[in-house]
Formats: structure tokens, sequence, C-alpha cells
């Protein structure tokens, strides 16, 4: 028990994720060739994809797109991440993103007739609440009846897309149309692009998706870094996540904290829809939050749940994202979903084989330190 | 008569949206009365079902397709294995990591081989699995209640439907009434007691896993030549997710994995029909409602409001030797 | 059965155990540990928790494999190194946590890597008929289709015993068999024991327990500290000289105290009674006084109860009935550990690393365990992060905590000084009762007397204390008085003066004192 090997820290935090995501990457480069790319190349056109080669795709769109695409994975990134602090795995992120959204569309329909500096907050409440109250019940029965909250929250994803289906079908589809999509929010209840902002103020820049749901994305990074690790809270989180006897020894009751944490949870992948539904697409519609919440999951593990671990996580998600886009555009025979195949092999290596390289790694630094010690 | 059309209609529908459900849940009863979790059963039968159509359509025959689908889920089952048994991974983020890597990867290689959009070409009735006739069928149609029952319900459907509701008596057998089978429920309740007893509780595990593996091949295997004539994209639509839901509304257990399936399998056949049917008192049922129920009453039975799905109690903990 | 040896007829003996050696990293858990136990007796293996017996004992049954020396069954070395190769080579084992797959009937219980053949029915009805006679021959009755999880545990035992017994096992190793059974229980099972040896067979009896060592074993061996001290017939040697041997040199804990001085009573219990989850009575109906300035030592045989008193007092478990009163105002019922510390009751539990500690966290963060939302460690919604880092310094160096870093995670500190951490955090906060459970466990010597002086200055500064120990010897030299507790009730008290260990032993085993006999079940001369 005493003494275990502590690695340094930027080897935890640093080192090992490095290794598992060149270890995604290599493998994925394998495929790429397999499939008779060039991975080099197709690593070049992706970075362009992402950033732009400021002639036929100014910096401007591509970086502005990658930056949408971050920050609908922070938000689900930070989903999974509270949850996993309480010990808990949180796959219905899809689900809660989902709802979050239709918690955002039906205020930016029904309550526009408020002020744009009120139906700005009134939307991300009505996120957190449709978002938290998606992952309430699976949290409910997890924490009271103890039922396993992975299924359960699986279960509520395909409840959710059912719901949403018959939602935007039957009572919420623009009259006359055919495809199901609500009428366009007001002008006043959208968020405004990155682009109009700072084209009001005289900067001109390229068009693009990102909007204000990046600062509010950034904002929920530093919220959950100050409620995990600074408050009694985040402190009842994580006590009930290593070590669930202890936390009843102290006055903890799991039961509440596991509700508390999915709650956050919820209401984290429910902003999603502020960027996606409010920010971007203007109009409540299907599916704007396919993949994200399992995009999520490798976000998490890879950000090792830290917020700021998870914001540079999405960044590269965001990346590839947008750079498999454009990747997808100028080699034919790689599709958009090569990056689904990186996620994957992500959760896999960073997070399914975590076990694998770790201990190894960690001998080698016990070694080392006790050569140091030895030789002083 | 037109009544008992429609319904021998139906249940001949169920028959055939049900096989899939079987033969995954099967596999899921294999891997977690082991004690392994898998929440993989959707990838790898995305994986089967890509690797089944692509050698089908090359080769031109069905059933090196389902070797190929079978190889492909019992690669990947392995793989769960190596995560979760050799190097004590989660077995739910395993299960995560090769769905997101198999949706990523079928159509990838889809659409890099054939460019169709990630399609398979469509396969010709040869390279398919395709309905046989039992014997009589033809002769004993006209014989009123029984003759259609036999000859349109029972008769007419492809051998994976059948092979998929022999599995549940060889599963039942195999589970309660072999060495296998009892070693195999043991070390999903209590690894501890199989180790003692001198058997590697690893090596058990990895046996259950391959068995799941090749099941789910199958499964895979079923929806891309058999039920379909081509692998499309996201083919399997949650199946693998729903089979789970079936294998704990079956409390693990293979007849009532096959009911369940079949329930299940029954609400997807009447979905279409009933679909805006006024019902009295209830009124019209949304489709999107019976979509959902399978999930719904999975989610109510694991809540314990109604009987209680107790799981094998090792499930998901890795196995280590105490100190 | 007696299988005689070539040379002169001496019987080679059914296990022999030459020089084994085992470390677990620093642990050095078998250090050249020599056994040599006899065809057709009982060996008796005795030491205190972390002697080493179990490890020696699944090294023999395959479950670890030595790092030096070897193994020999009836005079021939064998390598054993799985639990097949033990069971082959007639070696069986019942554990401590026994190994039965609950949901299952006996009959599958045994079955299970002994299935006769890869179908199970022909390999059942062999093994019902072997069983019946199996059971017939050594007065075990087992209902062969009872399902193992809906047994008492005694029988649970007994399923043990036969799974080992089917597999052809000469030799049986029992690790703490006693520990959960009743009185009535375990006197089956010696009976059992007993015809085991008259048939033929060798028994390893692992145990800390003196009186069952005296009563049913031929030869005792005593461990300690991983090796092999003694090894002696039973029937020449004394309690006295195995105590002595199994503690090494005689510690006599000295705690220098005062005689208390009571004064109002600060905890009261009236009829508590504890159900467990299973709707088994833990406790049942117990009632006593802690005074002010005294500490009351509740001993007993793990089991009995104690845990579970524990739990209820400082209200992680929800008494059946019964009243708690402190400082003589009446608990409400419902009352959580949360509210407890609130009404001034503190709690150093039994076993710091699963419940007093979150291992992976900072002493920083263990400190504020239980006390997180004390306004003193919050400003606003915010920790108060330097306050919390200055009184973790402070009571880590007012409690001699080594290395006093509080950024340093409790999993990295030894036992002594995780247990300091957390008694520093329960007494600093100034209770008005404190609940103590096996402070000592698993601490250096060291810490121990740290520990016990601070709770002695907590006892003088007017406090109520709650001393729960299976060390006899700690609650003895600790305790002012002193309660004993078996079966979930209370069997007898006395003060601290009028304490005879010998008096408390009987009670710990349930002999009530007027059944007393003068010296109880002694087999073998004086």
């Amino acid at each position: 028990m005493a003494g275990r090997a502590t690695l340094p820290r930027w080897v935890d935090i640093g080192l090992i994720p490095l290794i598992n995501l060149s270890l995604a990457l290599f493998v994925s480069g394998i495929v790429v060739l397999i499939i008779g790319g060039n991975p080099i190349r197709a690593v070049g056109l992706l970075i362009t994809g992402a950033f732009g080669d400021g002639q036929m795709v100014p910096h401007g769109e591509a970086i502005g797109f990658t930056l949408y695409y971050t920050t609908n994975y922070v938000f689900t990134g930070l989903a999974v991440a509270v949850a996993f602090h309480c010990g808990l795995f949180n796959i219905g992120g899809e689900g809660q993103a989902y709802i979050g959204g239709l918690g955002v569309g039906l205020v930016c329909l029904y309550l526009d007739f408020l002020p744009f500096v009120l139906i700005v907050p009134a939307a991300i409440i009505g996120a957190a609440v449709f978002g938290g109250a998606w992952a309430f019940i699976p949290a409910y029965l997890q924490a009271k009846r103890g039922s396993h909250i992975v299924i359960t929250t699986i279960m509520f994803n395909f409840i959710a897309a059912a719901l949403m289906v018959y939602l935007m079908v039957n009572l919420l589809i623009r009259p006359g149309q055919q495809s199901p999509e609500s009428r366009a929010f007001a002008e006043h209840a959208v968020l405004p692009a990155f682009h109009e902002i700072l084209g009001a103020i005289g900067i001109e820049v390229a068009r693009s998706p990102v909007n204000l749901s990046l600062v509010w994305a950034i904002v929920a990074c530093v919220f959950v870094w100050l409620f995990i690790w600074r408050t009694r809270w985040g402190y009842a989180v994580r006590t009930v996540g290593q070590n669930t006897r202890a936390a009843v020894y102290g006055g903890i009751s799991p039961a509440n904290t596991i509700i508390m944490a999915m709650l956050i949870g919820g209401a984290m992948a429910g902003f999603l829809g502020l960027n996606a539904v409010m920010g971007e697409h203007h109009r409540l519609l299907l599916n704007f939050q396919l993949g994200y919440g399992f995009g999520g999951i490798a976000v998490a593990l890879m950000g090792r749940n830290h917020p700021l671990g998870v914001f540079l996580a999405a960044l590269l998600f965001g990346i590839l994202t947008q750079g498999g886009g454009e990747l997808a555009f100028e080699m034919p025979q790689i599709t958009r979903e090569m990056v689904v195949v990186i996620q994957g092999l992500v959760i896999l290596f960073a997070g399914a084989l975590e076990n694998m390289f770790r201990p190894r790694i960690a001998a080698y630094f016990l070694a080392r330190s006790e050569r140091t010690q030895a030789a002083t | 008569m037109e009544a008992f059309t429609q319904a021998v209609s139906i249940l001949d529908a169920t028959l055939r949206l049900a096989t899939p459900l079987i033969l995954a849940a099967l596999a899921g009863l294999f891997a977690e009365r082991s004690g392994v979790v898998d929440i993989g059963l959707e990838g790898k039968m995305l994986a089967a079902a890509f690797a089944a159509a692509t050698t089908a359509a090359v080769t031109g025959s069905p059933w090196i397709g389902l070797g190929a689908g079978i190889i492909v889920s019992v690669l990947l089952a392995l793989l769960h294995g190596f995560a979760c048994i050799t190097h004590r991974g989660d077995h739910v983020v395993s299960g995560v990591a090769i769905n997101t890597v198999v949706a990523g990867l079928a159509p990838t290689l889809g659409n890099a081989w054939f460019r169709q959009g990630g399609q398979t070409p469509t396969l010709e009735a040869e390279a398919r699995f395709t309905g046989i006739d039992l014997p009589f069928a033809e002769a004993l149609a006209d014989v009123p209640v029984l003759g259609p029952i036999y000859s349109d319900l029972i008769s007419g459907h492809n051998i994976l439907v059948y092979v998929a509701i022999a599995a549940v008596p060889l599963v039942a057998f195999v589970l309660y009434r072999t060495r296998f089978g009892l070693r195999m429920r043991a070390v999903g309740e209590n690894p501890a007691a199989v180790d003692t007893a001198g058997i590697s509780v690893t090596w058990l595990r990895y046996r259950a896993l391959i068995v799941g593996g090749a099941l789910c091949g199958i499964a895979g295997a079923y929806l891309s030549t058999a039920h379909n004539a081509s692998f499309v994209r996201d083919m399997t639509a949650g199946k693998g997710y729903l089979a789970l839901a079936a294998l704990i509304f079956a409390k693990w257990r293979p007849v009532p994995v096959l009911l369940t399936c079949l329930l299940f399998g029954f609400l997807d056949a009447t979905e279409a029909r009933l679909r805006g049917v006024e019902l009295p008192l209830i009124g019209a049922i949304p489709g999107e409602f019976i979509q959902a129920l399978p999930y719904i009453l999975t989610v109510v039975l694991l809540a314990g409001f109604v009987g209680r799905a107790i799981p094998p109690r090792a499930i998901g903990t890795p196995y280590v030797k105490e100190r | 059965m007696v299988v005689a040896a070539a040379d002169g007829g001496e019987r080679a003996p059914a296990v022999e155990l030459i020089g084994i050696d085992k470390r677990f990293g620093a642990v050095h858990a078998n250090r050249n540990v020599n056994l040599r136990a006899e065809v057709g007796s009982i060996h008796g293996i005795v030491g205190e928790n972390g002697a080493g017996k179990s490890t020696l004992m699944s090294i023999l049954y395959g479950f670890y494999q030595a790092d030096r020396g070897e193994v020999r069954v009836r005079g021939q070395r064998v390598r054993v190194t799985s639990p097949r190769e033990a069971i082959d080579a007639g070696i069986g084992m019942v554990h401590q946590h026994f190994m039965l797959v609950d949901p299952f009937t006996v009959l599958e219980n045994v079955m299970l890597g002994a299935e006769g053949g890869p179908l199970l029915a022909r390999g059942r009805e062999e093994a019902a008929r072997a069983l019946e006679a199996l059971e017939r021959e050594y007065a075990l009755d087992v209902p062969l289709d009872g399902v193992v999880g809906e047994l008492p545990v005694g029988i649970q035992q007994r399923v043990e015993i036969l799974k080992a017994l089917y597999r052809g096992a000469d030799t049986l190793i029992l690790d703490e068999p006693t520990g959960v059974l009743t009185p009535q229980e375990a006197e089956h099972l010696f009976r059992i024991l007993g015809a085991l040896r008259d048939q033929g067979k060798t028994v390893l009896l692992i145990t800390h327990k003196l009186k069952e060592i005296m009563a049913v074993t031929d030869r005792v061996a005593v461990m300690r500290r991983g090796e092999m001290v003694a090894d002696r017939e039973t029937a020449a040697t004394t309690r006295e000289e195995i105590a002595e041997l199994m503690v090494g040199r005689k510690v006599l804990l000295r705690v220098d105290k005062t005689p208390a001085k009571p004064d109002r009573p600060l905890l009261a219990v009236e009829d508590l009674r504890v159900v467990d989850r299973r709707g088994v009575e833990r406790l049942k109906s117990v009632s006593f006084q802690v005074r002010a300035g005294e500490i009351l030592g509740i001993a007993g045989v793990a089991g009995n109860g104690q845990s579970e008193l524990l739990a209820a007092l400082a209200g992680i478990a929800a008494p059946a009935s019964g009243r708690i009163l402190i400082d003589g105002q009446p608990v409400p019922a419902g009352t959580d550990p949360h509210a407890m510390r609130r009404l001034g009751m503190a709690h150093v539990p039994e076993d710091r690393l699963r419940d007093g500690l979150v291992p992976p966290f900072e002493a920083r963060e263990n400190i504020i365990l239980g006390y997180h939302d004390d306004p003193r460690y919050n400003t606003g919604p915010l920790f108060d992060r330097a306050n919390i880092r200055q009184s973790c310094l402070q009571e880590m160096q007012a409690y001699d905590v080594r290395p006093s870093d509080p950024e340093l995670p409790a999993a990295n500190f030894s036992g002594g000084n995780q247990q300091k951490l957390v008694v520093a955090r329960e007494v600093e906060r100034d209770p008005v009762v404190l609940l103590v459970g096996q402070p000592t466990r698993g601490v250096d010597i060291g810490a121990i007397e740290f520990i016990h002086r601070r709770l002695v200055a907590l006892r003088d500064s007017g406090k109520a204390i709650v001393l729960v120990s299976v060390e006899l010897d700690e609650i003895m030299s600790l305790a002012d008085r002193i309660l004993v507790m078996f079966d979930g009730r209370i069997a007898g008290e006395m003060g601290q003066e009028a304490a005879d260990e010998r008096v408390i032993g009987c009670m710990m085993a349930g002999v009530g004192p007027e059944e007393m006999a003068p010296e109880p079940h002694h087999v073998g001369a004086e």
C-alpha cells in the first residue's frame, strides 16, 4: 500500500496521452495505407483543411469551422468527464445533447418576445434544464435503485432519438415543409457568429459557424475545474468516485452526489444545443448532435477528465473533424468517417488499453528515480 | 381471413426482424455470463455485416461471406478480451472503442474499395442467403389455417433464420448441461471459485468471448447477406444495443432471450402497420413510441419496479488474485 | 491409507515444506519456512495477523509461487504452480472466504472443476453417489440440491470440505475456519476434523485462536513475522507458551494513565438493535453508557456485532430500534454521519483504507473528510485552500505524521502514519464522544504508543471514548471499563482492575461466567 509509485506529472498528463494519440494516429495511418492513400499527404491535407490554405480556403473560415466543432466536443467531453469523477460512465451524452438542444430550440421558438440579453440566459437555462433532466432519470435509477447507468443512458439515447423524431415530425415542423425542421428563429434569438461580431467592429473574417458558444464553452471549462477541485460539492463527487465507503463515512450521500454529478454532466451535454441549434442552424432539426456524445468519451479519456485536457482534446478532435472533411474532399478514397476511426482508436488506447502501457512506463520512471536517488 | 393473413404476415416479419437480435443477444449472453460486459455487440455485428457483404460480393459465395463475418467478429471479440481480460481494462470503454472504430472503419473501407459512398455492391441472388422452402410447403399451402402457417410463416426463410432459432436450445444445452456451461456460469459469478478449482479464468473467459464473437458474426452476416443484399452505412442502427436490452430483459437466460427478441421483433414489425391507427381509449399510437418501447421496457425492468434484472455478480470486474 | 516409507518403516510426512521464501514487493511474507505435517494428524499453524500463515498455505495450494524452497508430498518433491496441481497432488483448501458460487446448488459447486466429462449428466450421478458416501463417512450433513447462497455459513463450509474430499484430497488446509461460525457450528467442524484424522487424512489448521489449537490439534507450528518460530507437540506445550511465541517478546502495553474520573454520561445507548440487509439481527438490544473522562473498551472476536455497533453510533447504519443519547440529548432517528458529527460524534473507523481515507487523495484532502463543509474550510462556495493546507500541516506536525507533506497522497504513507492522520482529523475536531475502531491494526509500535497517549489525553480532557478492538491487550491496558460482545449482545462487563484475561476470553467465546470450567477444553497434559 505505502510507497506506491507516483508518476511525474508531466508523464501522467503529457507523455501518456501523447503516446496514446501517436498510437491511434499510427494505426489510422496504416488504415490510410491499406485503402491506397499516402498517410503523409493525408496529414498535410488534414492540417490545411483545419487551418485553411489562405487561398482556396481562407484561414478564418477553416479555423472557424475547427473551433465550431471544438465547441461541441468541449461540451460533450465535459459531460463525460464530470460523471467520470463520480465513478460513473455517462454514455448518454448523445441523448442529453439532443434533448438539451430541444430545450434551447423551445426557448428560441417560444420565448422570442424576450430581448437578446434575456433570451441568451434563458436558452442557457433551457439547455441545462433539458439536458440535466435527461440525465436525471438514469442518475436517479442508479442512485436509488442500482440500475446500471451505462445501460440506462444508452437506452435514453434511443428514447431521445425517437422522441425528437416524433416532436419534429408531428409538432415542431414548420407547416407546409417536407423536411422535419422548425421555422427559423427570430434574428435576435440566435447567437451571433464570430465573423459577425468581428465584422461589426471592423475586422473582416471569413464566414464560419463559430459563435459565442465558444466563450460559454470556456466558461464551462472554468466552472467544471472550480467545481471539481475547489468546492465541497466537487470534493463530494470525487470522494464518491474514488471510495464510496469513505464518502458514506464522511457523511456524503452517494445517491445525492451521483444525481448532482449527472445533472451537471447532462447540463454540459445540453449546452451543445447552444452551439449547434442557436449558434449554427438557427432552427430545430434532427441529428444536430450526431456523434458528439460518443466523441465526448474520446475527448474525456484523452483529456484525462481535466477541463484543460478536455479543451485541448476537443481542439484536436475539432481539427480532425474539420480537416477530415477537407481531406475526404481532396482524397476520394478517404471519407469523413476516418475521424470516427481515430476517435475509436483513442478510446481504445487511452481508455480500454490504458493498463497496457501505464505500468511499464511507471516501472521505467520508478527505476529511473531509484537510480538517481542511489546516485546522490 | 383477411385478419389471419395479416397476422401470418406480421409474424413472418417478426421472425425475420428478430433473427439478428436473437443471435446477437445470445452472443452477449456468452460474454456476460462469463463476466465480461459486451457493449460491443453493435460494432461486432456491423463489422461482420461489412465483412460478409464485401467477401460475398468478391467471391460470390454467401458461405465464404459468412465465414469472413465470423472471423472479423471473433477477432474483435479477442481484442475486447485482450483489453478487458488480459489488461483488465474497463469493459464498457473497450466496447465503446470497438463500436466507434467499426462505425468509422466500415464505411471508410467500403468507400475506398467500392466507391459507392460506403455501401457494398448489391449481391446477386446466388451470393446471398435466400429463402428455402421446407418439404411439402407448396403442397400444404392450401390446407386451411395450418397451411399458411406452415408454408408462409415457418417455411421460406433463409437458413440463418433457422440457425438463430436452433441456436436457442443449443445455447441452453451448452449453458446448463455441459462442463463448459457450468464453468462459464461459475466464472461470471465468482471467478475465484473457478480459479481455486484449478480452472483458468482467463482462458475460460476468452472461450466465451470467441463463441459470442462467432454468434455475433452470424448476426452481422444475416443483416447484409440474407435480410438485405448489401452493406449500407450504419446498417445495424442500434440493433446491437437492442440485443443487449433484450439480454437484460431476459435476465441473461436463453429461452427468455428468444421470447424477448420475438417481442422486440414484433414491435418492429407492427410499428409500420400501427402508425396512425386509432385505437379505442388510447387514440393514435405514435410509431416512434413503439420504436422506443423496447428501450423503455428495459429501463423499467432495470429500475426494478417490475421484476428485477440481477446481472452475473462478477460482471465488469477484472479478476485479480487477492493478496 | 498409511504409506510406509522404505527407510525403516518411518512414515513419509503427508506434506513437507522446505525453505519456503516469498516476498511481495517490500514485504517479506515468508522467510525460509519449514513445516512437516504427518499423515493422519491435525497440525495447527498459529500466528498473529500478518505473520505469513495464509501466504504459506497459498503457496502450498499453488495460488502463489514461492521465490525459493520446495514442497514435498509424501516424500515426493512436487511442483505446485497452480491450484490444479495442488489438487492433483491430493491437497485441498478451505479458504477463509469461501470459494463458492452462490446461485449454484451444492452438487454443482462440488462438481465445478471435477465434472467427469464434457457433459454434466453422467458426472452428476457419479458425484451425487460419491458425495453421499463421503457425507456418511465424515458426518457432513449437507443437502445436495440446496442453493449454496441460501445455506447457513456452517453448511457452506462443509460444502467446501466436501469439494476438497471429492477431489481426492488427503491433506486439507483450513484457513481461519471458525471466524464465521457459531460455537455450535465450530464444535461440529471439530468433530468433522477429528473424523478426517481418524480416516488417515491430514489437516492443516490455520487459526489465531489458541483455544482451538489446544482443543483439536496434535501438533502446533507458530509463525511470527514470516518466520516459523516453533513446532511443538500440542500436548507438550501450554497456551501461555504459544502465546509468548506468537507475540515474540512479552509486549506489556504500558499506557501511562491515571485512574479515570468518570463524570456525567456523554453517550447513552438504549436497547439498540441493528438488522442487516439480509434481515439478520446483528445487534441485539444493546444498552450501555459512557461517561465523560472514561474509555469504554469493547472486546470480542471480530464479527460479533462490534462493527454494527460502531456503524450505528456513527450514523452509517440506521438502527432498527432503540435510542442513542449524546450528552443527554436523544439523537433523532435517521441521523446520518454528517449530522452525527455535528452532534459531537467523531469516529476513527475500523478499516482506515476502506472507510477512513480516500487513498488517492492528498493528505490535505483527507484531513477534511467528513468536515469538508465546515465554515473554517470554506469561503463562500469555494474551499479556503490556504487554511486547509495550514491546518493540515499543523495537525500532521502535532501528530508526528511523517512525512509532513500535505500534498502527498494518503496511499503513499505507511499504515501508522495513515492512522495518525485519521486520528488527528477526528480528535482535533474536539468531539463530545470519540468512537475508535481497531486503532492500532497494522500500525507500528511507535505509532501505537503515540495513538494510545492521544486517546488517554482526550479522555483526561473530559471526553467519552468508545474503543472497539479485537486486540485484548489493547483493551485491557487502555480501557477503564470493559464490555465483551458476543453474538450481537453484551456478554459481560467489568472494570479495568477486575479484568481477567481468562474470564474475558471465555465471554468472548460465549461461555457465561457460571459455566466456566477451571481451565476450558484443555486437551493433553499440563
